[in-house]
Order: structure tokens, then sequence, then C-alpha cells
């Protein structure tokens, strides 16, 4: 019934699910919607340059989205803008210096609706191997960092006053956050990507009084967004990342009613 | 380095400067296990940000810093959680330090809210949520305890019950207590050594010392030092959470 297209598209999707569903609660709660954005805006330039220089795609995203985020740091501190002009800044500036570098590079045959807008259907099995080995690197760290990270986003001094060393956990999580849209630009694209985390994570929230469950719900999100938008693709020839995050946006809907419920439960 | 093992932390000449102005300049104090130590000062004075220095929240200070134990429970006077988080208070009380269910029910019990346990964090009134931060400081069992105006927002007998507590605490556990306070007579009875702020450190010594002290006066003016009489515990019953009379056991 089904190709290995498609397989191949599930499992990656179900990766994918596994990885924003985490890192996408740290954007809700630390507002970092936006930021996520910006690096993901930056991965066209990671990409162009990759093909320029004949280098790894995912690699190469990963650094770019990386500099990027030292990059806004450093403005942040010199600068008196506010952090989201800051961002609008660097977004938008570095999607058209990658546009304007796609130009030049016109002897390479180039998708760009495919790199905006993912093509899931399209992943290799080696695609499948980085994702899921780079993912497992990424919920490990992720693991590893969540106390600090965490505590600091309830509260920073309490963190830095108490010996988490929170500095330490947000440069890494900024990492992250880096690895996963290098690892999900394909599959998703990168105008879609920061969807990918903010939208499960709030489908999460209307559904949890804990932080953990907040987690798993957020998984469990992405992962019926996957399946949900993968099948009615395949059913409605729709493109497949849209369809994921219409998906989920479906999702977000329906949970908004259980908070209504909760809502009049207590009154 | 020779150090007294009963030192915690240790400020030399600290102070910090902003934008060319110093918020508090040159404090030198010491916490020591067992003791409690009060820092007083009109607002703006650089109390809290004294303990920010001490915690190490603040790093670009002057002069000298130096903690002996990475076992620290802090009170801020200010916080506010975010309500993108689910919070509950069982969450909140294991935020920096692994506790088993047992622990956090009994950290609860002392400050007396372990019936909010299960509550979400942005649910309760501000003193319930005064007690939980305390409740959280102190279940780590911390060497250093830092509390920065830790009864603010609490009844006045349950501010009492607080302050008593705290000095049960610096008892039990053999913890340093570095405490901020504005109400001064509830909390002179239970201090050892008292520190009076005002951009730098106005006088310090004993709470009887400092109550006699010129510059005390004319900081609190010579009300203050008439209500510096050690409080007398007056109240011969407890109450319960829901206000009735508690049994004595």
């Amino acid at each position: 019934m089904f190709d290995d297209f498609f397989i191949r598209a599930l499992v990656a999707g179900i990766g994918v699910a596994f990885i924003t569903g985490p890192l996408g609660c740290f954007v809700v709660w630390r507002r970092l919607s936006y930021f996520g954005d910006t690096l993901a805006h930056s991965a066209l330039l990671g990409v162009t340059i990759a093909l320029s220089l004949e280098f790894n795609i995912a690699l190469s995203v990963f650094i770019t989205a990386s500099v990027i985020a030292l990059f806004l740091i450093q403005l942040q501190k010199k600068t008196n803008l506010p952090g989201d002009a800051l961002l609008g800044l660097l977004a938008h500036s570095s999607l058209g210096i990658g546009l304007v570098a796609i130009g030049f590079l016109s002897f390479i045959r180039f998708d760009v609706m495919g790199l905006l807008f993912g093509d899931i259907l399209a992943v290799t099995t080696n695609d499948l191997l980085v994702i899921w080995i780079g993912g497992i690197l990424i919920l490990l760290t992720l693991g590893f960092i969540w106390k600090p990270l965490f505590a600091s986003t309830v509260n920073y001094e309490l963190a830095e006053a108490e010996g988490l060393k929170p500095d330490i956990a947000k440069a890494i999580f900024t990492l992250l956050m880096a690895a996963v849209i290098a690892l999900s630009i394909k599959m998703i694209g990168l105008l879609l990507i920061t969807g990918m985390l903010i939208i499960p994570a709030a489908f999460a929230r209307n559904l949890s009084d804990t932080p953990k469950k907040m987690v798993l719900f957020s998984i469990i999100g992405g992962l019926l967004s996957v399946f949900l938008g993968l099948f009615s693709s395949l059913k409605f020839n729709t493109p497949s990342g849209p369809s994921i995050i219409t998906a989920a946006l479906i999702l977000f809907v329906i949970s908004l009613f259980k908070i209504k419920q909760t809502i009049k439960l207590k009154n | 380095m020779s150090l007294d093992k009963n030192t915690l932390v240790r400020l030399k000449d600290a102070g910090i400067k902003q934008d060319e102005k110093w918020l508090v300049k040159g404090v030198s104090l010491e916490v020591n296990r067992g003791k409690i130590i009060t820092l007083i000062g009109p607002n703006g004075s650089g109390k809290s940000t004294t303990a920010k220095i001490a915690l190490g929240i603040y790093k670009n200070y002057e002069g000298s810093v130096e903690k002996f134990t990475n076992k620290i429970g802090y009170v801020p006077q200010k916080i506010s959680i975010d309500w993108t988080l689910p919070l509950r208070v069982a969450d909140f009380m294991v935020l920096t330090e692994n506790l088993s269910a047992d622990e956090i029910e009994e950290a609860l019990s002392l400050t007396g809210v372990n019936h909010l346990v299960n509550k979400n964090l942005g649910n309760l009134s501000g003193g319930e949520f005064q007690r939980v931060l305390l409740a959280r400081a102190i279940s780590k069992k911390p060497d250093l305890l830092v509390l920065d105006e830790p009864v603010q927002g609490v009844d006045f007998t349950g501010e009492i019950a607080l302050y008593e507590l705290i000095k049960k605490i610096s008892e039990k556990l053999n913890c340093g207590i570095l405490l901020i306070s504005h109400d001064l007579h509830m909390v002179m009875s239970a201090t050892d050594h008292v520190v009076c702020l005002n951009g730098h450190v106005c006088c310090s010594g004993s709470p009887t010392d400092v109550a006699k002290d010129k510059e005390y006066k004319a900081l609190f003016g010579d009300q203050a030092s008439q209500t510096l009489s050690i409080y007398e515990h007056k109240h011969d019953h407890e109450h319960t959470d829901d206000g009735k009379i508690k049994q004595k056991n």
C-alpha cells in the first residue's frame, strides 16, 4: 500500500517530532520563537555556502546558525536596540544574503521551494541516519542540561545563586536549536520549522499541568501532526511540510476546547 | 589559603558600580555556620545587591568575595513565574535539587503549606507563595541560606511563626543565614549580628549595639530604636491553616 518513499518520510517525521517536541517546549517557555525563526532563516545562507563549497549541507547550516546566534549575542551587548529588532535584522538580512547568493549559483539546479517548505517525501536512507543519530545526541544533551536549563527558565537568579551554571546551559541550548534546524530543514523547510517547534508545544500547554507532561504531550502532538499531515498529503496530493503544520494547527484548535472545559469545571 | 572552617561566605570591601555610580560600596561581612546575620537599611540602600554579590549573581563586583560552600538556598525578593510554564508546587520544589516526595512534604509542612503541593504555582496567594519559596530553600538542607525579605506578604502571626522557624532551622541544620529585612523589631531577637546599610556599611554589631548607634538613629529615627525591644511571644496557641486553633499534642 505504501511506497518506500512514504515509509522513509514517516520515519523521518517521527524522528523530527521526537526532537522538536521537547525543544519546542523550551522555545515556548523561554519566548524564543522569533529567535528560532531567525536561526531558520539563516539556514538558507548555510545551504548556499554548502552548495558552493561542496560541503555537507546539515553541517554547514548548523555552523551558520551557530555563528548567527553568537553574532546576535554580541549585538545585544553592543547596541541599545530591542531584542526583536535585532532578531528581525538578522533574520531578514541572512535570508536576503542567502537568496542573493543563490542568484550567483546559477550553475547549480536548485529547489528553493523545497528549502523554504521542506520536502519530506524526498528523504534518503542517509538522511534518516543523520536525523535519528543526530536526534538521539540532541535529546541526550538536552537531558543532560535539563536541570540547569529548566531552573534558569523559571528563574535565572535562583539557578545562578544555587550553583547550577545557567549560562553554560543556555549556550548549549542555543547550539541544540541550531542543530535541530540543521537536521529538520530538509523535511519541514526553513519557513515552517519554527511552526513544528511551537505549535505542538502550544497544543501540549493546553493539556498539561506539569513541565514533564507538557514535553510528553508536545512529542505526541508532533507525532500526530506528522501522521495526519503525511497521510492527508498522500490522499489529497497536498505539499507535505505545509500539511504537517496544518495538521498541528488543527490539533491545537481541538486542544482549545479542553481548556474551555477545565475553565467551566473550575467555576 | 587558611580559612576558618565555620565561615561560609566572606565579603571584603565588596561593592558594585553601575554607570559610574556605586550601588553599594565597601561592604565587609562574614556569614558563619550556625549564625544569623541580618542586613537592614532603607529602600535602595543596597541590601539585595549585597546579597546578590555574595551569591555570585552579580559578577562585575569590586573587592573580594570568598565562598566556601556550594550548598546554598536562596529566597529572592522578587520572583515572577511565567504563566506559559505549567508548574506545580511539587515541580518548583525540585527545581535545583532532586528531592523525594517525603522530603518535599516535610519541607512544605515546616512552613505550613503541605496542602498546596499539587496546586499550580500561579494560583497561590502572595503569602502562600512566600512560604513555598522558603520551604524550597530549606528543603535542600543548605549550608548557607540567603533570605531576601522572606516573609513579605505573610500575615502577622504567620510572620512570627516563620521567623521562629528560621531560627530553628539555623540551629537544626547548623547553617549560616544571611537575612534581609526591613521589619526591624521582628528580626532582631533572632539575629546574632546586624549590618546596617545605606549604600555603605553605616554600622554593624550585635542588635543592641546597633540600636544604640547614632548612625542607626539618624537613618531610622529615634522611634526605631525604641521599638527595637526584643519581641516577646504572647500568643499561647497556634493556628492551623484554615484558621482554627491547633490542638497541642
